[in-house]
């Protein structure tokens, strides 16, 4: 019983990342339709900057919190490259996007080089199980409930729903629609960043931890079809919790499998019904 | 006009598309509470007008002018923040919001505080979303759309969602509404309730820039009307007088009577 537990809480943990990830995955596509393939470098970029931090002297908290607000200002540049060029379709941007990611990986190898790195996350155990995993729980609840707070209570909000909704509206009542995708990817790399930050004590990072992130993060987000953050949230604590239950009763190799079968049975069964991507 | 200055000026506007003219050398201004109808037969260059005072299409040629400055290289966002609110055709209600949130929206357009103080929960935030709240609920009163204010906005019928329309646009504070065919597609109770409500503001003072097919709507709301055919203005004045020239029978009738 007590193992259960604790595979449900670390499952849970993981899956915060992985609903963060895709969360801004979510956010960004809802406001610019651009399907962002850079999103697991954020979460990358924003660990090993932390690691840097640290080692530069800055206590835990604010490099943690420093290394979020670098992830969004590269969520920022990362928008302005792939989208900044009014008339730049979706399509033409999620390939930018793919080469972003590309060049992240090499920015990272030549600063952090390519051996894996980590930093000590909260210390201790709390009924069998590390207290960081908490701590990435109570974080995770408490800024998702800020992000939904800001789309559903602010003038901001507002105006990024409403492009999300009606981009060729949203200009016409007077939205800057250009300068919301912007926001959005910046929303979308400090998720992303987060999701780094948080797991990186629990999971060694290295330059294609991206990998894991963005094809669970994924697999979240489709379950939302791409629009539904709720259900990426869902998608994401679940694909967490299987995973930790897989890799604790039958082997750990089979854990990534388990979120590339996930997307699949579900793309297959939307399939079916409607456009996955058009959907929304 | 009089002494006082025109609010919108549009000068010599000229668009092409390709080879062909779908405007050329219009000229037409919009008094300060004036009620200015755009009128004139299927591609006559009425949309291609409008599309150029909002900001959706760049002239070829010709300037426009508003509240004494030129707005023509402006992006559509930016001459909303000056004042020129749109409604209609090519800006539906927002799915997935609800009334209210689709009327504040409007107020998008007027808003300073940024997104730091958005996240950061300032007071100047705090202020600033208790006054769209304020504007909002003024905006669906003169709307008449308050007991509608929590429904979701794609569930309302098509009359009280161009009344939304309206009331989104108003929420912005605008001094010039330009409104694209808002009869198009209505009833003849949805079209006349409508009717009365830009009756209403144009009984307040506001500006009204209007492209509407239906000629019993533009007479009834109109001050001045233009009248464009294939590009061109072949006809101005007050409604009497441009439904008897022989140019417009012609062009907008369909021939000789």
């Amino acid at each position: 019983m007590a193992e259960l537990l604790q595979y449900l809480v670390t499952g849970v943990g993981i899956g915060c990342a992985y609903a963060l990830t895709g969360s801004g995955l979510v956010v960004i596509y809802r406001v610019t339709r651009v399907v962002n393939f850079a999103q697991g470098s954020f979460a990358v970029l924003a660990a090993l900057t932390v690691t840097t931090l640290l080692g530069a002297g800055l206590p835990h908290g604010l490099a943690e919190i420093l290394a979020v607000l670098v992830a969004g200002l590269i969520g920022l540049l990362c928008g302005l490259v792939a989208t900044g060029k009014p008339g730049t379709t979706p399509q033409t941007a999620l390939i930018v996007t793919l080469g972003l990611g590309v060049l992240a990986y090499a920015v990272e190898i030549l600063f952090w080089g390519d051996q894996p790195r980590s930093f000590a996350g909260l210390a201790g155990s709390t009924g069998g199980v590390q207290t960081h995993y908490l701590l990435i729980i109570g974080v995770t609840a408490v800024v998702l409930a800020a992000t939904a707070l800001l789309f559903a209570r602010t003038d901001l909000g507002r105006a990024l729903t409403a492009t999300a909704a009606d981009p060729y509206a949203a200009r016409i009542v007077g939205i800057d629609v250009l300068r919301m995708g912007l926001l959005a990817f910046a929303v979308g790399g400090a998720l992303g960043g987060l999701a780094g930050v948080l797991i990186t004590p629990v999971q060694q990072v290295s330059f294609d931890s991206d990998v894991a992130l963005v094809v669970n993060g994924f697999s979240a987000a489709i379950l939302g079809n791409l629009t539904r953050p709720a259900l990426t949230l869902a998608g994401g604590l679940l694909l967490g919790v299987v995973q930790a239950l897989v890799g604790g009763y039958l082997s750990t190799s089979y854990q990534s499998e388990v979120a590339l079968i996930f997307m699949l049975a579900v793309l297959v069964a939307r399939a079916g019904r409607r456009g996955v991507l058009e959907a929304a | 006009m009089t002494a006082v200055p025109a609010l919108l000026t549009v000068t010599g506007a000229t668009r092409r598309f390709g080879g062909v003219h779908a405007l050329r050398d219009v000229d037409l201004d919009v008094a300060p509470g004036e009620t200015h109808a755009v009128i004139g037969p299927n591609g006559a260059g009425k949309s291609t007008l409008f599309k150029l005072i909002g900001g959706q299409l760049v002239a070829t040629a010709g300037t426009i002018g508003y509240d004494g400055q030129r707005i023509d290289r402006l992006a559509p966002h930016r001459r909303a923040r000056r004042g020129i609110a749109i409604a209609f055709q090519d800006s539906p209600v927002f799915g997935g919001m609800t009334v209210t949130e689709n009327v504040m929206v409007g107020a998008h357009a007027v808003t300073r505080a940024g997104p730091v103080a958005a996240v950061l929960g300032l007071p100047r935030h705090r202020r600033e979303e208790a006054e769209i709240r304020e504007l909002a609920a003024r905006a669906l009163d003169r709307a008449g759309l308050t007991a509608w204010a929590d429904r979701p906005a794609d569930a309302l019928p098509l009359g009280q969602q161009r009344a939304l329309q309206v009331a989104r646009a108003l929420c912005g504070g605008p001094r010039l509404l330009l409104l694209d065919e808002p009869a198009s597609g209505l009833r003849g109770p949805e079209r006349s309730a409508l009717a009365g409500l830009i009756e209403q503001l144009r009984g307040e003072g506001l500006s009204i820039l209007l492209v509407e097919h239906d000629v019993a709507f533009v007479a009834r709301l109109a001050d001045r009307v233009t009248v464009l055919d294939l590009g061109r203005v072949i006809a101005r004045g007050t409604f009497a007088e441009i439904r008897t020239d022989p140019a417009v029978i012609t062009a907008y009738l369909g021939g000789p009577p």
